[in-house]
């Protein structure tokens, strides 16, 4: 039987972690609300440039000077992951499922022969992979960080991984990152960068094998335009990325909130009915005292 | 003219413009081109310079943009700028302050550094004041 003092203690140790569990929860909120915002306001940028991209592809597929970037370079050997991570942990499973699936599809790549190469961003990835694979990180970064994030930042790993591209380091890239669903529900992705993966399915794609005009030329506007799609990507996930983080960690927090409240319940309950034991106990021996002069 | 063009101003922060317009006029890489309903496909760089919206015969809203690209299409023309503010919304102290900040960037960069950054924002920079001038 625990002593009352204990209890107190531990009541109070218990309701001390839920006042910071809902704070940090309530930050969470108003953080995804912020994070949201911004992946909805990047998105129709986002759609416009897949599908400007995507209406080239069609039209410059069988072009053999098209570029690399769009063509990739008729290997697939080396695989590419760039997997997006948080830099914070308390966001329930939000790491762990990436993580999850990378190294799923490690394995699933190895048992063809191919070899794997990582780009991580993000402390929580970089730390939880590093023991296995820590062998094939072509590069870490730290992650957006909490106060977001501008596209400058995506640029800057965008130009990383174009430059890798030259540098022959791999043939297909692919990110992975959480998009964005619900506060509840995340969906680890995978989207395939390089070479571009056209998305015939996205609407007002209709040339009927028309053929665009370029100004100045093709290879120079093509030059251009598909790094700045590969930084929009990035750019894409960092963000959905960001609102799932967010997203996680209010559901976790949540979560914990709730069970501090039930601990708080148990406790208080055991303390009174202790308590009462203790006032009746008391009670009958000085009765009993009395009784026995 | 019944028909309108489908004009749709993006930059990677938000949806600037969207909206049927009689005609607009973009800074094209090679010079300026004017987009009517039943253009040719037409894939263009876009320069730092103003983007024209036409309602009917009257210029309905100038709106300056500091580069990016330009899909032309028979019922729609998309700019995806890397950064878009209206004139209208402009100051033209915040403008003047942008220019001096790099020009000092550069000026004070050793030789060894690179700048070509500052160079780019500084163009975009006289460009935005010289959209003011002309206003």
């Amino acid at each position: 039987m625990p002593s009352l003092k204990h209890l107190r203690v531990r009541i109070n140790s218990v309701k001390a972690t839920q006042k910071i569990t809902s704070a940090m929860k309530m930050v969470a909120a108003s953080k995804l609300r912020r994070a949201q915002e911004q992946a909805e306001a990047a998105r129709p940028y986002v759609e416009r440039m897949e599908r400007m991209v995507s209406s080239i592809a069609l039209t410059v597929a069988e072009n053999d000077s098209a570029s690399a970037l769009l063509r990739g370079t008729d290997s697939d050997e080396t695989h590419l992951l760039v997997v997006a991570t948080s830099d914070r942990g308390l966001c329930g499973g939000f790491n762990a499922s990436i993580v999850r699936a990378v190294r799923a599809r490690i394995s699933e790549l190895e048992a063809d022969k191919k070899t794997v190469k990582l780009f991580i961003i993000g402390r929580k990835g970089r730390d939880q992979l590093r023991r296995e694979y820590g062998t094939k990180f072509l590069e870490t970064r730290d992650g957006p960080g909490s106060i977001g994030f501008g596209y400058s930042d995506a640029t800057e790993v965008a130009r990383k991984l174009v430059e890798l591209f030259d540098g022959k380091e791999f043939d297909v890239c692919t990110v992975v990152y959480n998009e964005f669903k619900t506060a509840m529900t995340q969906v680890v992705t995978f989207q395939q960068l390089i070479p571009f993966s056209p998305n015939t399915s996205a609407d007002g794609i209709n040339l009927d094998g028309a053929i665009y005009e370029f100004e100045p030329d093709e290879d120079a506007i093509l030059e251009k335009l598909l790094p700045r799609n590969i930084s929009v990507q990035i750019y894409h996930a960092l963000l959905e990325n960001g609102a799932s983080e967010q997203g996680a960690r209010m559901m976790a927090m949540d979560n914990a909130t709730r069970n501090a409240g039930d601990m708080i319940n148990k406790l208080s309950l055991t303390y009174n009915r202790t308590r009462q034991a203790m006032i009746t106990k008391e009670l009958i021996e000085i009765v009993s005292g009395a009784e026995a002069l | 003219m019944a028909d309108k063009v489908e004009f749709e101003l993006v930059s990677p922060e938000r949806l600037l413009v969207s909206q049927g317009v009689d005609m607009v006029v973009v800074p094209g890489e090679e010079g300026d081109f004017g987009v009517l309903p039943g253009h040719a496909l037409f894939l263009s760089g876009v320069r730092p310079g103003v983007i024209e919206i036409y309602d009917g015969d009257k210029i309905s809203d100038r709106i300056f943009v500091a580069g990016g690209f330009a899909e032309v299409t028979g019922e729609r023309c998309t700019v995806l700028a890397e950064e878009a503010v209206n004139l209208a919304e402009v100051e033209r102290t915040t403008v003047e302050a942008r220019i001096r900040d790099n020009e000092q960037a550069i000026s004070i960069a050793s030789p060894d550094e690179d700048v070509s950054s500052y160079r780019i924002d500084l163009g975009i920079g006289r460009a935005l004041l010289e959209a003011l001038e002309n206003k």
